[in-house]
């Protein structure tokens, strides 16, 4: 009760000196704790040093919503197709011969495409 | 006593299988995501990156060939997803298989449920062993014959066949989740299973694809608003009316669905609480739950966050019953974890048949397993130098940077965290376990002790 307004109040060095006694920290601390800061506080300082922009809610939505965005995100349908057509070509240098006019730098259209299959090969796993 | 442990410091694999291409080039359609037994372990399914399904059998013992028992061959394979492309959002929708799940087995073909970021399928593999010959109007080949040479009839016989294995989609389960599938699980009733995206968690019947009803949805009416996602969600084993989810901050929510239609509140919440001195910039993200299991008993949940393998009681929502550190030593790698994403990798956990051993996968190949019961730990190493059949997979260990080093020890510093073993299946009876170690399988028996005790 007491230290719980205490900790209200005190800044991060004081806080530790004294939550120590009544609130035992687990075994991996328990070694450092007088002597260094605890290692993942350390690598907190140089993550922020290294990033000074970094904001301070870690957890926060900015995170979660980059989590939630994920996929790559393409400007519209022709984009995304003329990327998996680039793609295609540089998986397969020895495409076939009627399908050279179809790379990145000329526009295609929906009759040059080649459909995208990019599994027809059977798993390596399936021997 | 207990499964792949010995007296010595060392274990007994009487047989190691490895699958998939050698070396180190492989496409990224290679890299498994996601490997899971039958109800049996007669059958073991992996997925991939690429969408593809493969299916292996175990074949039954012989007498004749007694170490050529036990493998597993190929069964069969397909093309489960394909990529897609969302044309509103202009997103591109990834074929990489999140989960498999079987369902158990009611007649001659089996059935598993497969599911991208978007798309759950119901796919049915049944066995065909016979066929039909001596049709009066068509030939060996299929050609049609020419009437005219037609001067009696017959009966078409079935006639034994080579085994060929058919996989068909039964079932698509389409357009009910705004954001990433990332768990789909099987109800104990046989009739219904869930699928959970990063804010909602949808109910389906398995034979109804239209529609499914919606149990928990954790979106704010302010996207800004939002704080924690869902990262994993599970029915209990036995009682088909209760479900588990965890979340990105670390919590786990059982949920009975007797109590209301949408079950946004929970029956439980299991929470560790938080030593506020030790809280640091990372301790949210690597308190996020990446995986969440019922015990077979359904008394327990084994939790897996980045750093920790946790056994929760379904009675004691207070603190977890046991608390086992996977690779504490990356505590001192932290930034740079965060900065090559690392720190964001989610690794699963699983339990063995008897629920006395738990195991779970880290970096550098490597996994682990601690025995509940004994509290003794091991590391091994899925590589193809130590998985010779009959070889003893020896125990591995990691020592801290300048910690004191004794001759086959890896350092912090040397581990390859490129080669990550995220994802991992227990058999569920015996000493069998399959670890995906990027595009390879490896499937470890342990003979010495089959049964689990």
């Amino acid at each position: 009760m007491l230290l719980s307004s205490l900790t209200l109040i005190c800044g991060s060095a004081e806080f530790k000196s004294f939550s120590m006694e009544d609130h035992p920290l687990p075994p991996t601390y328990s070694e450092v704790q007088e002597k260094t800061i605890s290692p993942e506080k350390a690598e907190e300082a140089k993550l922020k040093a290294r990033y000074p922009n970094l904001g301070n809610k870690p957890g926060g939505s900015d995170l979660l919503r980059k989590r939630l965005q994920k996929g790559q995100k393409y400007f519209d349908s022709g984009d995304y197709n003329m990327a998996k057509a680039k793609i295609k070509n540089k998986q397969l240098p020895t495409a076939a011969p009627e399908k050279t006019e179809i790379t990145g730098d000329h526009i295609p259209t929906p009759q040059d495409l080649p459909q995208r299959k990019p599994s027809l090969v059977a798993s390596k796993l399936a021997g | 006593i207990y499964c792949m442990f010995t007296t010595k410091s060392s274990i007994c694999c009487t047989k190691a299988e490895v699958k998939g291409g050698q070396g180190a080039d492989y496409m990224r359609t290679d890299i498994i995501s996601t490997v899971e037994f039958n109800h049996t372990g007669e059958l073991l399914a992996t997925g991939d990156k690429g969408g593809r399904v493969v299916i292996f059998q175990r074949e039954p013992e012989s007498q004749t060939e007694p170490f050529s028992q036990g493998e597993y061959n190929v069964y069969s394979t397909f093309q489960s997803h394909e990529p897609e492309f969302d044309y509103l959002k202009s997103l591109e929708i990834e074929e990489k298989i999140n989960k498999i799940r079987w369902l158990p087995q009611q007649n001659a073909a089996h059935f598993l449920l497969s599911t991208n970021d978007k798309t759950i399928k119901l796919w049915k593999v049944s066995e065909r062993d016979k066929r039909p010959e001596g049709y009066n109007l068509k030939d060996e080949e299929g050609r049609i014959k020419d009437i005219s040479t037609v001067t009696s009839l017959q009966v078409p016989v079935l006639k034994p066949m080579d085994l060929m294995v058919e996989v068909t989609p039964r079932r698509v389960f389409a357009n009910a989740h705004t954001y990433h599938i990332n768990s789909i699980s099987v109800n104990s009733d046989y009739e219904t299973y869930m699928s959970a995206d990063d804010l909602r968690i949808n109910l389906w019947h398995l034979d109804i694809t239209d529609r499914s009803f919606n149990i928990v949805d954790i979106k704010p009416a302010n996207m800004e608003d939002l704080t924690e996602v869902i990262t994993a969600a599970e029915f209990h084993p036995h009682h088909c009316n209760l479900f588990v989810y965890s979340s990105s901050k670390g919590t786990l929510r059982l949920c009975d669905m007797r109590e209301a239609a949408l079950c946004d509140k929970h029956s439980k919440l299991f929470e560790e609480p938080e030593d506020p001195s030790a809280r640091s910039f990372f301790s949210e993200i690597i308190s996020s739950v990446s995986d969440v299991k019922f015990s077979h008993s359904g008394r327990y949940l084994l939790t897996r966050d980045y750093l920790t393998a946790k056994v929760w009681d379904l009675n004691m929502e207070s603190k977890p019953l046991e608390t086992y550190q996977v690779h504490d030593y990356l505590r001192s790698k932290l930034c740079s974890l965060y900065e090559n994403d690392c720190i964001f990798d989610k690794f699963e956990c699983a339990w063995n048949g008897s629920d006395s051993v738990i195991m779970t996968g880290a970096y550098n190949n490597f996994f682990r397993m601690f025995d509940r019961n004994t509290k003794r730990d091991v590391t091994l190493e899925a590589s193809r130098e130590s998985s010779k059949p009959r070889a003893v997979l020896k125990p591995r260990r990691v020592c801290a940077a300048g910690g004191k080093r004794r001759k086959d020890d890896i350092s912090v510093d040397s581990l390859d965290f490129t080669k990550k073993i995220l994802h991992t299946a227990w058999h569920p009876n015996e000493n069998i376990i399959a670890i995906a170690a990027t595009n390879n399988l490896y499937i470890f028996q342990d003979k010495l002790n089959s049964e689990m005790h």
